[in-house]
């Protein structure tokens, strides 16, 4: 049997990579779409490639593609070999709180890296799915997004936009075969929080973050948690009354 | 963090970098005094730790082409050889050379020069390697094979990581028909019998035996051989047969306890599980079919069996006798041995074939690994069978030791000095050091 390609945006990405690798071990087709613009990047890329070719001996497709670069979504979509099945947007930046509340560039970036990217692309493929009637698009949001904290608002917020950008889609999707997914990982063990001190039992690897992915996507689930543990300890965090949650270190 | 082999023991604190890219690894080679790779941390002792930088190499997990007209694979250092197996065995291939664990990285098994059940037909793990990239002290990346960098690749080749920063490698596997293999039991009383009976199966493709080295007396060596063949698709039942490179998924035990209790493991417990295992093995005398997980790596299904030991870890021996001196010198350690009391699970004996290297442990002869739970009484153990091994011409397996003298190590091994001056004169000493190199001074 042939089973549908499965475009990865963000591929490299430690998620973005794992959830590749879990598709591909069940045969799909992959298309690794990547800011490669240098050939370090690229060589990355094409060793990535490599990897699941070998491993699973699938067909795998290498794409350049900027989230940021909202104007070349149009192009990047069309350009690609098939029409994906499965869209997996891994796209994500993190970068420093502190930083952001000085330089309101960079906090920009990482607002439009978090929400105006992912958002651009998932809405282009969600127009070509939804004319043909089928299709899965999966959002890699963040618990972040659920309540604004002085850690880390920026990407929270930017994180928040992204997930009620999902939810809204997968309402207007719903009745026309287009299943929307929403991913909040919790922390996950990856190179974008390496030099964070992650308390062990809340933390995922990526590779548990993609087979929660694969069993959402068999099973048709709108919202996902990868640690269970998260959706209780976010209740308990949007519950705190405001004039409490404010003084809050947490 | 603290850091030990698979041994738990020695402990040591150690600096553990884990770099994504050939950039950021030349980049922890230039920032640390000295290095040290380590791959998934399978070698016993203290191997692969470096108090100043221990590399973790998993990072570089990517299989990079298979030919699958030559069955060779070019892989990164840090790809597990389960992995391999896991993709590769369902296209008909087999690793040439497989340790006693698939949970080895690709680098590690180079960097030991491992052997398997077949080096008396096939030698070491170096036969299926065709060329490894090597990162050296200046941070170049050189690739060394039979034809280039002859020397380097001499070296690296049971090198224990002392010459250099393995970082990609291409090996060939076997073609096979199915995942089965066809195993012999021939269950032998005493050590003479065992020789004899290896001596015998010099043309079975694997030989081992698990010898029983609590037993004195008439019955001294008393052992299971275990032959085997990899089997074709005419050797399976029908159902086996219809895929014939695939097995039924097995589960795998987790040992639950972090901290076994360390008495556990006594000269009465382990004496009775030796005489059952020996009882058990005799009345399956004779040939049956085994799928090769359970065939080549029987205890990998007990995730975490290091931890038997307890908390305060355990050592391994292993040693290879010259031909000549096999059976006085065998004769001798299995007495002491039995003496002591201090019985090992995991006793295993092997005929070794003819093998070149420079500095790699096997050679023409037999080997055998024992492990033991670290106490007071047990380094006085090991000390008396290092010397019957010296005295006998022997010489031991680095990627198992914890606790050799570097006065030991030269008594047996007339190769170190060529091998701490080949270091010296590369540059290799000032950058590359395991705790393993400072304890043997190479």
């Amino acid at each position: 049997m042939t089973r549908a390609p499965v475009l990865i945006l963000g591929a490299r990405s430690d998620i973005g990579k794992a959830v590749a690798h879990a598709f591909a071990a069940l045969g799909h087709p992959i298309q690794l779409a990547a800011r490669n613009a240098d050939t370090l990047a690229a060589d990355t890329l094409a060793a990535d490639k490599a990897d699941l070719t070998v491993r699973y001996g699938v067909s795998v497709t290498c794409h350049e593609f900027d989230a940021l670069a909202t104007a070349t979504h149009d192009r990047f979509v069309a350009e690609l070999p098939a029409l994906p099945e499965i869209a997996v947007c891994a796209v994500g930046l993190m970068g420093h709180q502190q930083a952001h509340e000085r330089d309101v560039i960079a906090a920009g970036r990482i607002m439009r890296s978090n929400y105006e990217g992912p958002a651009s692309i998932l809405a282009l493929l969600a127009n070509r799915f939804e004319a043909r009637g089928a299709g899965t698009l999966i959002g890699i949001s963040s618990v972040a997004g659920e309540r604004g904290r002085a850690a880390n608002y920026v990407y929270g917020s930017a994180k928040a936009g992204f997930t009620a950008f999902l939810s809204g889609l997968r309402n207007r999707l719903a009745k026309r075969g287009v299943h929307v997914v929403t991913v909040l990982p919790g922390f996950v063990a990856t190179r974008m929080t390496a030099d964070m001190a992650l308390p062990a039992r809340l933390t995922a690897q990526p590779q548990a973050v993609a087979q929660v992915i694969v069993r959402a996507v068999k099973h048709r689930r709108d919202i996902v948690y990868v640690r269970p543990i998260w959706r209780l300890i976010m209740a308990i965090i949007r519950a705190i009354p405001e004039r409490v949650f404010k003084k809050l270190k947490i | 963090m603290k850091l030990s082999g698979w041994g738990r023991y020695p402990v040591i604190e150690a600096q553990v970098r884990a770099p994504h890219s050939v950039e950021a690894l030349r980049a922890v080679l230039n920032s640390a005094p000295t290095v040290i790779a380590r791959g998934n941390g399978r070698a016993y002792g203290d191997s692969a730790v470096n108090p100043s930088a221990t590399i973790d190499m998993r990072r570089f997990n990517r299989m990079l082409a298979f030919d699958p007209q030559a069955g060779q694979l070019t892989a990164e250092a840090g790809v597990l050889l389960g992995d391999i197996i896991t993709a590769l065995l369902p296209r008909g291939w087999f690793p040439g050379v497989t340790p006693g664990t698939k949970f080895v990285t690709l680098g590690g098994m180079i960097a030991a020069d491992v052997h398997g059940k077949n080096h008396h037909r096939d030698g070491s793990f170096r036969t299926c390697v065709d060329w490894i990239d090597v990162m050296g002290a200046d941070g170049a990346i050189r690739r060394c094979s039979m034809q280039e960098n002859v020397d380097l690749f001499e070296h690296t080749l049971g090198g224990m990581g002392l010459t250099g920063i393995i970082v990609r490698a291409a090996i060939r596997l076997r073609s096979v028909n199915t995942a089965w293999v066809r195993q012999t039991t021939l269950p032998m009383p005493n050590l003479k019998a065992a020789m004899a009976a290896f001596e015998q199966a010099q043309a079975a493709t694997y030989s081992v035996a698990w010898i029983d080295c609590l037993k004195a007396g008439a019955g001294l060596g008393r052992s299971l051989i275990m032959l085997g063949e990899h089997a074709q698709v005419a050797d399976l039942s029908e159902r086996q047969a219809r895929r014939p490179l695939s097995i039924p998924a097995s589960g795998t035990l987790t040992m639950p306890f972090d901290r076994f209790p360390s008495g556990a493991l006594n000269r009465f417990t382990v004496r009775a599980c030796n005489a059952l295992y020996y009882r058990i093995g005799a009345r399956k005398a004779g040939p049956r079919l085994v799928d090769w997980n359970r065939y080549f790596y029987p205890l990998d299904a007990i995730l975490g069996w290091n931890r038997i030991y307890g908390r305060k870890g355990f050592v391994q021996f292993q040693c290879v006798l010259p031909l000549n001196s096999s059976e006085s010198g065998l004769s001798a350690l299995l007495t002491a041995i039995a003496k002591a009391g201090s019985g090992s699970f995991l006793a295993v004996l092997k005929r070794f074939g003819s093998q070149r290297s420079r500095f790699a442990f096997p050679m023409e002869g037999y080997t055998l690994a024992l492990d033991f739970p670290v106490t007071a009484a047990t380094f006085t153990l090991l000390d008396r069978l290092d010397r019957i091994t010296v005295d006998h011409g022997g010489r031991f397996y680095l990627a198992k030791d914890s606790r050799l003298s570097a006065q030991t190590l030269r008594a047996a091994d007339s190769r170190v000095e060529r091998f701490v001056q080949m270091r010296e004169d590369n540059g290799w000493t000032q950058r590359f050091h395991s705790a393993q190199a400072a304890r043997l001074s190479i």
